[in-house]
């Protein structure tokens, strides 16, 4: 199993909940976070002050698939997330060693 | 005895409250949100610990007695209040034509508020019980003297020829210089100019800017202390005054800076307000948009002031109330027009030369040296003994956790 990894712009979450529903994803997990990367802050005047924020606000996504789908999974969030401009964000994927459905107990790809 | 001036005053000294909160809200978005509470609780307190203390001596001490320097104790508890029908100065021209307990409670206000203003400037770092004792000490000490002086026609500024329609000089220099004094005494907040400090929500800002606009109707109009004509000319002036200061601080802004914000909208007709609060019932014709103008320009280039000289004015104040309120002061003795009102005095471009600008100088002056002279050694005083800021640990938490142990926003 592999855990996919997406940080995304926050605008494009619905786009890519709709293209994992499509790839037959039953679930994710989206938190608010935020960071810098290549696309760096913006600057905000406050009577006159100017204020460097460097830290944008992100979407992330994490989601556990099997080893066979991860690929599939990683191509649908990069066409649904892109724009094309600087700042779309990242994806990694991860091997994931053990995972347990809580309500049953069920563990490995049952339990995705 | 006039029952439409007796309505107007009474519904003004209700505008007036109202300012506080406004100036709460407006103040408290602009912090950042763990000291929300501190803020507010500053504004809003002064509603319970100086409306006490106007009632116990600070009204006696504003506007009781004959004295030139200072009022007395005739009317300390409120005694004595009912039997007169004015208050000593209050004669001729300038007798009262509502009761005097519509008086007390309208001056109350403006009690109220002046020391509140204050607050802006010390924001996020004074400890509540400290305040406290500041607030409720200069209510006492600085308000009712300078009071005296300007509104009282006893006063010695007053006599003098100065002219203060709603409180240029006593409420907006005397709050403004203290704000000064009571930041030099206690230092900048932590983190100043290393770490960014931006406002947590400035639709609290824009509501509580909203509320103050809509309050100094009462503030100005209400110090004809009369419902005719020279009340409709203030309340118009004030409201000119703000929206061309307004426009004078977006465009300044949008030049110098790249933008037109909303803090500088609701900072400019703040300035606006604060500016036109002296000339309210002595200007008329255009002069209003005029003073507005200058406002917002001028107390945005007051705002370099604290980056020349390094000090924490933290909600800048000295730039929006000092600035503003020595700056309407002063133009007062130039659009100054007695056509507008026969009680004022003719300003240089009306034909009466510069002695009323020499006059309002000089109040100008006096209320300057006064306020921070006695605003510093309270300061002072309360700094060296029970302390006046908070320890390094209970400023990092904020106010809010550390004084009132409360949480503004629950996540």
């Amino acid at each position: 199993m592999k855990l996919i990894t997406a940080v995304v712009k926050p605008f494009k979450l619905d786009d890519v909940k709709t293209a994992l529903k499509s790839a037959g994803i039953t679930g994710i997990t989206v938190s608010d976070v935020k960071g810098f990367g290549r696309q760096g802050g913006h600057s905000e005047t406050y009577r006159g002050a100017e204020y460097q924020i460097d830290f944008v606000p992100k979407v992330r996504i994490d989601v556990v698939v099997d080893d066979g789908d991860a690929d599939r999974v990683v191509d649908a969030i990069t066409s649904s997330a892109a724009t094309g401009k600087i700042g779309d964000g990242k994806i990694w994927v991860t091997a994931v060693e053990r995972i347990v459905r809580i309500r049953t107990g069920e563990e490995g790809p049952d339990a995705v | 005895m006039d029952s439409g001036a007796t309505a107007w005053v009474l519904v003004s000294a209700a505008l007036v409250l109202f300012m506080t909160p406004g100036l709460a809200l407006f103040y408290g978005g602009m912090v950042r949100s763990k000291h929300v509470l501190g803020m507010l609780m500053q504004s809003v307190f002064a509603m319970g610990l100086i409306s006490v203390l106007w009632a116990v001596v600070g009204f006696s001490l504003a506007f009781g007695g004959d004295g030139k320097f200072f009022g007395n104790f005739d009317f300390a508890f409120l005694s004595n209040i009912t039997k007169v029908t004015t208050v000593p100065g209050y004669t001729g021209d300038y007798a009262l034509v509502v009761p005097v307990l519509a008086f007390v409670a309208y001056q109350m206000m403006f009690a109220i508020i002046t020391p509140a203003l204050i607050s802006g400037a010390t924001a996020d770092r004074l400890k509540f019980s400290s305040y406290a004792l500041f607030i409720g000490l200069w209510g006492v000490l600085v308000y009712p003297q300078v009071a005296h002086w300007v509104f009282s026609p006893n006063g010695f500024l007053f006599k003098g020829g100065a002219l203060d329609f709603a409180g240029g000089t006593v409420v907006h220099i005397s709050a403004g210089i203290a704000a000064l004094a009571v930041v030099l005494v206690i230092g900048p907040r932590r983190g100043h100019l290393r770490e960014a400090m931006p406002p947590h929500n400035l639709p609290l800002t824009m509501l509580g800017m909203g509320i103050l606009w809509f309050g100094w109707f009462g503030f100005n109009a209400g110090s004809a202390l009369a419902a005719n004509g020279l009340a409709a000319q203030a309340l118009l002036n004030t409201h000119l005054a703000a929206a061309a200061a307004m426009l004078g601080w977006l465009l300044i802004e949008r030049v110098v800076a790249g933008h037109a914000t909303t803090l500088g909208a609701a900072s400019g007709a703040v300035a606006g307000l604060v500016a036109i609060t002296p000339c309210a019932g002595y200007v008329g014709g255009m002069a209003p948009i005029i003073i507005g103008l200058l406002a917002g320009a001028v107390c945005y280039a007051a705002l370099k002031l604290k980056a020349t000289f390094r000090f924490d004015d933290s909600l800048d104040v000295i730039a929006v109330h000092l600035i503003g309120g020595l700056l309407g002061s002063i133009l007062l003795g130039f659009f100054a027009d007695t056509s507008v009102n026969s009680l004022g005095f003719d300003g240089v471009f009306f034909g009466g030369g510069t002695e009323l600008l020499w006059n309002q100088a000089r109040a100008c002056a006096i209320t300057l040296v006064f306020s921070f002279v006695v605003s510093y050694a309270i300061a002072t005083a309360i700094h060296r003994t029970v302390g006046l800021r908070v320890s390094a640990d209970d400023e990092q938490i904020g106010l809010d956790q550390s004084q009132h142990a409360e949480t503004a926003y629950q996540s």
